[in-house]
């Protein structure tokens, strides 16, 4: 069976390469050659998640060695996959999330002239994403990591000849650039501490370094995840990727990339158990994301921004959680599985409604979008249900475990961590329905553009629509089947271990405080945006509205103390280089060149001269031989 | 006198004469010394050949001749290698007058190559254009003939060559084989003398410049005659000090091993200011033959005025036999003067790497430059002779071996490039080139990077292999300014690529003539060799860490 554990990787690598060097000829059926790699690598997925399930939880882990990829000794690298419960519910989301993603693609893309090509870099990115998560070590991780990065970059700026989508990928470029040189620290100081990157090793020797060690390697693991995840500081490359195509959006951006980090840092669990300043520092980092974006999403008109921010917000709580340690593991875990149903088909049905309105993205210039596009609104709507942490749906018993876990930290810490996270939930609540009212309740607000075209709102094609209702099942039916009967923590628990925590507050108070928080966001909301008309242009709003629209001042916090410090210190290095070193290297080659103009008058072609030249040399010779003796 | 008389004195002659019957007849290894009596036979042969074979054919049978003999010889030493004798059957034959070891197939096996590859541009005929319909090659119709004469005219009309320099460089490399297996102080002399003579007279045999030639010549053999007259006085001075020319026999002498005095060096024996000046003396001479500063000054006008192909050839073969001795010298007969050899060699090096290269920034002549940066490596090459260790020894070997390629080629490509003077040498000539003619220019590009010691050229992998020795020696002062001078020869070698590559080309510029396979197979072996050295040198730095042992 773990011999098929390549072909998962295999298959959407195969297409990237045929549709990447494939040419013009495969223009035709490009996307479904996609498409069709891509399922076969979930029905694989299904086929050994089958396996999986048949064997006990001692023996779920499987191997496949390929080759032994840097063969030296002391140095041993190894093309290995390591497939166990982790890294399979890792390849079911992607794979199975992936390959709807592809078929709705087929019919958004439908008019891009290159969609050919757009096919193959999902599948470039589907081929990195698996052996991200399948690697048995960080090295092999690391090329995954990179490979997604690449594919990332690659599809925020497909439509290239857009400026803001250029300049968006080169955004997230750099700024994945600081973590990537994180986990590169990461697992040269691992290789220094364990003489080894395998996970096996590694992850088993923890015992064996200091805790000064790990938290080092720890916090380098964290900026890791801070650049792929979007977290805070690292956060500022989000919201513009929101300029690639919707469906890189739902599936990159969203359901799975992003949350690469949130997968390192539980899978290197046992170094961040050994590191509990490291897992403070995760938690922080996790409450002020998960803040963060949600403020940010409150206030953004854009609606794939808006999305974005609330993205940005999910995976704080996955982090937050993965920070608590083993109480938290499995559940930062369930909240990515859920959320990737619930924000890919949250996406995809911005996408449908973009696809209907000629790419409006503008909220306000939407509205009473409901009559027009069912399908889109009912889909839209349970994710909506679902992400808000309405009882019964998917985001209900992966947010609520959450939140209890933070609680469950105990002392004043799990009181902030708690509290955050409930806030979160009440700011979730708040601009989750925003977005819903805004855009599928109310008048509608949409006017012809400059050119005289009134969009004529239609609902999407079957590629497009078939995939966003498997998602809503999704969002709707995950949380109960993993939640209930404690089913998924069964699963994973053997991998991460778990543990319940001494909670200060029973489950039942806490579920009824989220139960509380949600309907206050919800009422807001609806007194804000329901009972009055929506203003078509947005209104100047306070002082922390407005710095929340310009995505609470990250790219002026950045341009002012990155973009100047740098230009500042690059310009005096130039001063430097210029004054100092060229005039030191400028110097010595003038003087070298005047030195050789000299000696070269001694070569002044006579015999004689040599002779002289040699009789002194020799005499000196002689003489400093006997000095050497005297000496 | 009465018969009597005479009887009685053929018998006490008889009698006396008997002690020297018994003498045992001298035992010579045949076999062992087969690679220069090969070489030796063959230019024998090809003296012959002057005399008694017609004049058309003389050059076909030369090059034959020549090139079958350096054939057999490589592979007898091949042979010898391979039955052992470089490493566990090392020995010294011929009465202990020549060394069998690792170090000296080693660099035989070296300078064989570069005496074939020599020999492809020595017979190279389609560069000058024809004269009076014969082909001509790049030596004088007749050396004897005054340049300019009527009987100059008269032998370029009547289509002679000089197919004399074939025996001439079979019986240079036969002193030059020979020098760095002596294993006495007058073998080392005679085989000085026997490379060094031909020597002399290939450098006055070009045909073009005839006068630059000869003047050349009359310089090399001025100065190669003052320092060989060094090489013997110190030979006279350490017998004096030893009793005994004989390697083996000074070194027990110099380490104390040996201390019955002979009666008749009673005065002499022993003293070491003899020793220490006669060593310095020898030393001398040899820095000579390698080019070493400050006995580096013949260096550029023989470079410079001898015909190319001869330059290509002694600059590779001669520094390659010269170092050999060196090594041989300084590791046998004086390693128990270390302590006194060792500084002095190193300022040799440092002023030899820093003047070669310092003197080559000024230069205006591609082979006067080369000249130069022939001096620098010398003194490369010095720094890993100084280690006194046996990677020192192996370094020292494989750097001789990459360099005699990348020298004989890149002097292969000067023969090229022409106008109607001969050979374009003057270096704003090449400006351009690189537009002209890529191949050419990129092939000698890749020449110039290896000199400069960029990774992936024989070039590099000879010196880090050498400073690594020579740090590990104890001679990181001596590494450090290698490194600095290695920056400033960059300086000069990436100048020519600059200028061959980034330069218009001149209007009246040279042409690069097509050659024959022979000119080219030396340039695609050498171009070969610096990358198969240059990428994959492991195996080459393992064959000359085996050889890497001198036997005593």
């Amino acid at each position: 069976m773990e011999n098929l554990i390549a072909l998962l990787v295999a298959a959407p690598l195969l297409g990237a390469v045929v549709l990447l060097c494939g040419g013009r000829r495969l223009d035709a059926v490009g996307h479904w050659i996609g498409t069709i790699l891509s399922s076969a690598s979930f029905v694989i997925g299904v086929v050994l998640f089958t396996d999986l399930l048949g064997k006990n939880a001692e023996h779920r882990t499987l191997m496949q060695h390929l080759w032994t990829w840097v063969p030296v000794e002391g140095f041993q690298a190894d093309v290995t996959f390591r497939l166990d419960q982790l890294s399979m519910t890792f390849v079911l989301l992607i794979t199975g999330v992936g390959s709807l993603i592809h078929l709705y693609s087929v019919g958004y893309m439908e008019h891009d002239e290159r969609r050919r090509r757009f096919f193959g870099y999902l599948n470039l990115f589907l081929a990195a994403m698996l052996i991200l998560v399948l690697a048995d070590n960080y090295l092999l991780l690391y090329v995954g990591w990179e490979g997604v990065g690449l594919a990332s970059y690659l599809l925020i700026g497909f439509w290239q000849h857009k400026p803001s989508a250029a300049t968006a990928a080169k955004k997230a470029f750099l700024v994945n650039r600081v973590g990537d040189m994180g986990l590169s620290i990461a697992i040269m100081l691992m290789f220094t501490t364990f003489g080894t990157f395998a996970f096996g090793p590694v992850l088993s020797h923890v015992g064996d370094a200091s805790e000064g060690k790990l938290t080092g390697i720890a916090l380098m693991l964290l900026l890791a995840a801070c650049g792929k995840s979007a977290q805070v500081p690292l956060q500022s490359w989000l919201g513009d990727a929101m300029e690639g195509p919707t469906p890189v959006s739902a599936l990159i951006h969203a359901a799975t990339m992003v949350t690469a980090g949130v997968y390192l840092i539980v899978r290197s669990g046992a170094i961040f158990n050994a590191a509990p300043d490291a897992q403070l520092v995760v938690t922080v980092v996790g409450a002020v994301t998960l803040l963060f974006g949600a403020i940010v999403g409150c206030a953004k008109d854009d609606i794939k921004k808006a999305l974005a921010g609330s993205t940005m917000s999910q995976i704080g709580y996955m982090v937050l959680a993965a920070g608590l340690g083993p109480i938290g593991y499995v559940f930062a875990i369930m909240h990515l599985v859920t959320h990737g149903f619930f924000k890919a088909g949250l996406f995809l049905g911005a996408g449908s409604v973009m696809h209907g309105m000629n790419d409006e993205v503008d909220m306000r210039k939407y509205g009473g979008l409901r009559k027009y596009m069912p399908v889109t609104f009912i889909t839209f709507g349970l994710g909506y249900l679902a992400i808000i942490g309405f009882p019964g749906l998917s985001g209900f018993f992966s947010k609520d475990k959450i939140i209890e876990a933070a609680f469950a930290k105990g002392g004043t810490e799990g009181w902030i961590l708690g509290g955050a996270a409930l806030l979160g939930a009440a700011i979730t609540a708040f601009y989750m329905t925003r977005v819903m009212l805004m855009t599928f309740f109310g008048e509608k607000r949409w006017q012809p553009d400059e050119n005289g075209n009134e969009p004529h709102p239609h609902e999407s094609p079957k590629t497009m629509t078939i995939p966003m209702i498997v998602l809503a099942f999704g969002s709707v039916f995950a949380g109960g089947i993993f939640g209930i009967g404690d089913r998924f923590l069964h699963w994973l628990e053997p991998i991460t271990g778990h543990e319940e925590g001494n909670s200060p507050v029973s489950a039942l108070t806490v579920t009824l405080a989220t139960m509380v928080v949600l309907v206050i966001g919800v009422g807001i909301a609806w007194a804000q945006y329901g009972r009055k008309p929506v203003p078509a242009v947005a209104p100047r709003g306070s002082l922390l509205t407005r710095a929340a629209r310009r995505d609470l001042l990250q790219d002026d916090f950045n341009h002012v103390v990155l973009v100047r410090g740098g230009e500042h210190l690059t310009r005096s290095l130039v001063y430097v280089d210029h004054t100092l070193v060229d005039g030191v290297v400028n110097g010595t080659a003038a003087s070298m060149g005047g030195l050789s103009g000299r000696l070269r008058k001694l070569q002044n072609g006579y015999a004689r001269s040599y002779a002289v030249s040699m009789f002194g040399g020799a005499a000196i010779l002689v003489a400093a031989t006997l000095l050497m003796r005297a000496v | 006198m009465s018969a009597t008389a005479v009887h009685s004195l053929w018998t006490t002659a008889a009698t006396a004469a008997d002690p020297i019957s018994k003498i045992d007849a001298p035992k010579i290894e045949y076999g062992q010394l087969s690679p220069t009596l090969i070489i030796l036979g063959a230019a024998l042969i090809g003296v012959l050949v002057e005399a008694f074979v017609p004049r058309k054919s003389r050059y076909y049978a030369q090059v034959f001749v020549s090139a079958v003999a350096l054939c057999a010889a490589f592979a007898a030493v091949v042979a010898l290698a391979a039955d052992g004798y470089g490493t566990t059957k090392a020995h010294i034959a011929a009465m202990g007058a020549i060394a069998v070891d690792g170090p000296a197939l080693f660099l035989q096996g070296v300078i064989l190559l570069s005496g074939l590859v020599g020999l492809f541009t020595f017979a190279e005929r389609r560069l000058d254009p024809e004269a009076h319909g014969n082909r001509v090659d790049s030596f004088a119709a007749q050396g004897a003939s005054v340049p300019g004469s009527d009987s100059e005219k008269a032998a370029v009309k009547a289509g002679f060559t000089t197919t004399e320099v074939f025996p001439l460089l079979l019986f240079a490399v036969a002193g030059m084989l020979v020098f760095p297996s002596a294993n006495d102080l007058l073998t080392l002399f005679v085989a000085l003398e026997v490379f060094s003579l031909p020597l002399y007279l290939l450098c006055a045999l070009a045909r073009r410049k005839r006068l630059l030639s000869q003047e050349a010549a009359v310089k090399y053999f001025l100065l190669g005659a003052f320092a060989s007259a060094f090489t013997l006085f110190g030979i006279a001075l350490l017998y004096g000090y030893a009793g005994s020319m004989s390697y083996s026999t000074i070194a027990q002498v110099v380490d104390g091993s040996i201390t019955n005095i002979n009666p008749a060096l009673a005065d002499t024996m022993g003293n070491d200011a003899l020793l220490l000046i006669g060593g310095a003396m020898i030393v001398m001479g040899l820095l000579f033959k390698v080019g070493a500063v400050p006995f580096h000054m013949w260096t550029p006008d023989v470079y410079q005025g001898a015909p190319t192909p001869v330059t290509g050839f002694m600059a590779a073969a001669t520094k390659v036999a010269a170092f050999g001795a060196l090594l041989r010298l300084l590791y046998v007969v004086l390693p128990g003067l270390r302590w006194d050899w060792r500084p002095v060699m190193w300022g040799v090096a440092i002023i030899t790497m820093l003047g070669g290269a310092i003197v080559a920034i000024t230069q205006t002549d591609i082979k006067r430059l080369l000249a130069y940066s022939s001096i620098a490596h010398a003194g490369f090459i010095l720094a890993g002779v100084i280690a006194t260790t046996r990677d020192g020894v192996s370094s020292v070997l494989f750097y001789l071996g990459a360099y005699s390629f990348v020298t004989i080629g890149a002097f292969a490509v000067v023969t090229l490039v022409r106008d109607a003077g001969g050979e374009a040498t003057h270096l704003s000539k090449w400006a351009g080139l690189g537009r002209r003619s890529p191949l050419v220019a990129a092939v000698f590009a890749v020449f110039l990077l290896s000199f400069a010691g960029i990774p992936l050229t024989a070039g590099f992998a000879g010196k880090f292999a050498v400073f690594k020795a020579a740090a590990a020696g104890g001679a990181a002062p001596l590494v450090v300014v290698g490194v600095l001078s290695s920056a400033i020869a960059a300086f000069f070698y990436i100048r020519v690529i600059v200028l061959m590559f980034f330069s218009e080309p001149r209007p009246d510029g040279p042409t690069v003539a097509v050659p024959s396979p022979l000119t080219m197979a030396t340039i695609g072996v050498a171009v070969a060799a610096t990358l198969v050295l240059g990428v994959a040198p492991q195996y080459f730095l393992d064959l000359a860490n085996q050889a890497g042992v001198f036997v005593r």
